[in-house]
């Protein structure tokens, strides 16, 4: 894959995400924006680069990784990495490299599930407490304490020890509950911002119905900011999906997932390093790109205008 | 003062309440049967049986009624007996404390020490080099999921060079790699959040005051900047202790060790709820009791705080750490 096929949204989406220009100028624009940014920001540039690499990987696997991950070749069993098998191979001779792609099909929709999950729940709450005020507001927030008052992880294993223990969606609803709360105050704080605004009063005062000024005026201008936390909370699922699957809550091996292949290259830590060190460097660098995508959203100057 | 006090631990025992109730709303309300657990899956088990099992644990009776009582029960520090060893589920967690406890503390100061010593040492380098390539670190920290680190260190300290042992307990030497491991993300969060904030305090008047009065950068940067910015760094503190909490879980996976983490893991595996529910409980409760704590000592650390109270005008910091 080509730097120019992942210019468009890299470049397009930065700035303003609802930009009205046309496809061709946006397209050209992003082009000479990421010309720009690269020799500006390459940490930026490649962080951009190995998400959309990770996620054509959960998209299509087979394009990096042709063969079948679980294919077992035990007269090549516990092989150092090498040209032949980038990863090495674990104590059944399967490639590590092809169980490592595969598994990014099962990391990342879970991770996207519980973002969409945090992000989702939360800015309801936030914006039901920002703009009705009083007593739904009391009782929301309260709740919202109570979630941050308990660590991220311990909620995510109540929650899982109750939803079922075998399946990553059950891990991915977990760990997005845990999310909630810190979308909510975001959102609270802007609702309350903006509710504040001459154009929302323009609009009460012009007789437009409560539902219409919350969808129409409050909703739209308040949702930058939880814009930005898209990035983060989603490096945050990562880390989350990949510790409880390592925990061994979540996909079950020989499910290729990426915390169940560092989990079981365990055993061999001291005869082949690779088998939980490789995967969990993968882990990292995506969690290490998201968080680099979200420092440039949430305000750093990314040179693009 | 007092009164300040009685309000705040009165707001603690809430968020206390609420998280008992959030958590037997979803552990114990839930359509799911205890009794079956309990019995395990083996078929040996009359209807009849499970019937007796259900009315001596209480879940034959209607909710509210099972609310109550164990609420008061809890209230007792009741919680329940461990569905796996019958045992109480306060001395089932009271005795994994001291292990834990152990590793965590020595991360929660290990932290403490990297993360200041890196954002001093970033701030006194400043703009140069090495200040940013320091300052490129933090973000590393955030990154790696703990079980990463503490792989890693497992691979080069174990198996690789033998200086530390790879698993149990072992003295102060089995405590070293876990700590290390606990320590990495609390750490790089600390880095972060002080840095910016001697950032910030580099900027104000009183540095420039402090210069032209001789002080050289050191005194300016620690006697002067590091206290200042210090006070917002501290707010951190309930979350670094609720993140070595959860970082103890994956620690003492990865180094199979005996404590909390452990316990709640195979709580979690083996369905024992009452196990978990008071697990999230101490998190709950170990969160509040660190921010009254904190905001005790601001009170203390910044005299400022207590004139605006008698004045009656009310900080951003007052708020506890849940309001917007």
């Amino acid at each position: 894959m080509s730097v120019t096929d992942l210019a468009p949204p890299a470049g397009g989406r930065l700035p303003e995400p609802e930009s009205a220009r046309g496809p061709g100028l946006r397209l050209r624009a992003g082009l000479r924006g990421l010309a720009g940014l690269l020799r500006r920001r390459p940490g930026l540039v490649l962080s951009l680069l190995w998400v959309g690499v990770v996620v054509v990987a959960a998209v299509a696997p087979s394009l990096f990784a042709p063969g079948d991950p679980l294919a077992v070749d035990t007269a090549a069993r516990l092989r150092a990495p090498s040209p032949d098998h980038p990863f090495g191979t674990d104590r059944l001779g399967r490639d590590l490299f092809d169980e490592t792609v595969h598994g990014t099909g099962r990391t990342l929709p879970a991770a996207v599930l519980a973002t969409v999950i945090g992000l989702g729940a939360g800015s309801v709450l936030g914006l039901l407490a920002g703009f009705l005020r009083g007593a739904a507001d009391l009782v929301i927030m309260r709740l919202v304490d109570v979630l941050l008052a308990v660590p991220g992880l311990l909620l995510a294993l109540m929650l899982v020890s109750v939803l079922g223990k075998g399946d990553t969606v059950d891990v991915a609803v977990a760990i997005g509950v845990a999310a909630i709360a810190s979308t909510a105050r975001v959102m609270r704080a802007e609702v309350l911002r903006v509710s504040g605004s001459g154009f929302v009063e323009a609009a009460r005062t012009g007789g437009a119905r409560r539902v219409r000024v919350v969808l129409r005026h409050v909703l739209p201008n308040s949702m930058g900011p939880v814009w930005v936390l898209t990035m983060l909370l989603f490096g945050e699922a990562i880390l989350g999906v990949t510790t409880m699957s390592f925990l061994g809550f979540g996909a079950q091996p020989p499910t290729p997932e990426w915390g169940s292949l560092v989990s079981s290259g365990r055993d061999f830590l001291g005869s082949a390093w690779w088998l939980s060190i490789l995967p969990g460097t993968v882990v990292a660098l995506t969690v290490l790109a998201a968080n680099r995508v979200s420092r440039a959203l949430d305000g750093e100057r990314t040179g693009l205008r | 003062m007092a009164r300040y006090l009685l309000g705040r631990v009165l707001q603690g025992a809430f968020v206390l309440w609420a998280a008992y109730t959030l958590s037997f709303a979803v552990l114990f309300a839930l359509p799911s049967d205890p009794a079956a657990i309990v019995a395990g899956t083996s078929n040996s088990v009359t209807p009849e049986q499970l019937d007796a099992l259900r009315h001596e644990l209480g879940i034959d009776r209607p909710l509210t009624e099972q609310y109550l009582t164990k609420l008061g029960g809890a209230l007792h520090g009741d919680l329940g007996r461990s569905t796996q060893s019958g045992e109480a589920v306060s001395s089932v967690i009271g005795g994994a404390v001291p292990p834990t406890l152990a590793v965590t503390g020595a991360g929660f100061v290990l932290a403490v020490a990297l993360g200041t010593g890196l954002a001093v040492l970033a701030t006194v380098t400043g703009h140069g080099r090495l200040g940013r390539a320091l300052l490129s670190l933090p973000p590393l920290g955030v990154a790696i999921p703990s079980f990463v680190v503490g792989l890693l260190l497992l691979q080069w300290f174990s198996f690789t060079w033998n200086l530390f042992p790879a698993i149990g307990e072992g003295g102060w030497r089995g405590i070293v790699l876990p700590a290390v491991t606990i320590a990495v993300q609390p750490a790089a969060l600390i880095a972060q959040v002080l840095a910016k904030s001697m950032g910030d305090e580099l900027g104000k008047d009183y540095v420039d005051v402090a210069r032209a009065k001789g002080a050289g950068p050191f005194r300016v940067n620690v006697r002067h900047v590091l206290r200042n910015a210090a006070l917002p760094a501290l707010t951190l503190t309930g979350l670094l202790v609720g993140g070595l909490l959860t970082g103890a879980i994956v620690v003492e996976a990865v180094f199979s060790r005996q404590g909390l983490g452990q316990i709640t893991q195979g709580a979690v595996s083996a369905e024992d709820l009452p196990v978990v529910q008071g697990m999230v409980l101490l998190g709950a409760l170990v969160f509040v009791t660190v921010n009254i704590g904190v905001d005790l000592l601001y009170q203390v650390l910044d005299p400022r705080l207590a004139v605006e109270r008698r004045t009656g005008r009310r900080s951003a910091l007052f708020a506890f750490a849940g309001r917007g």
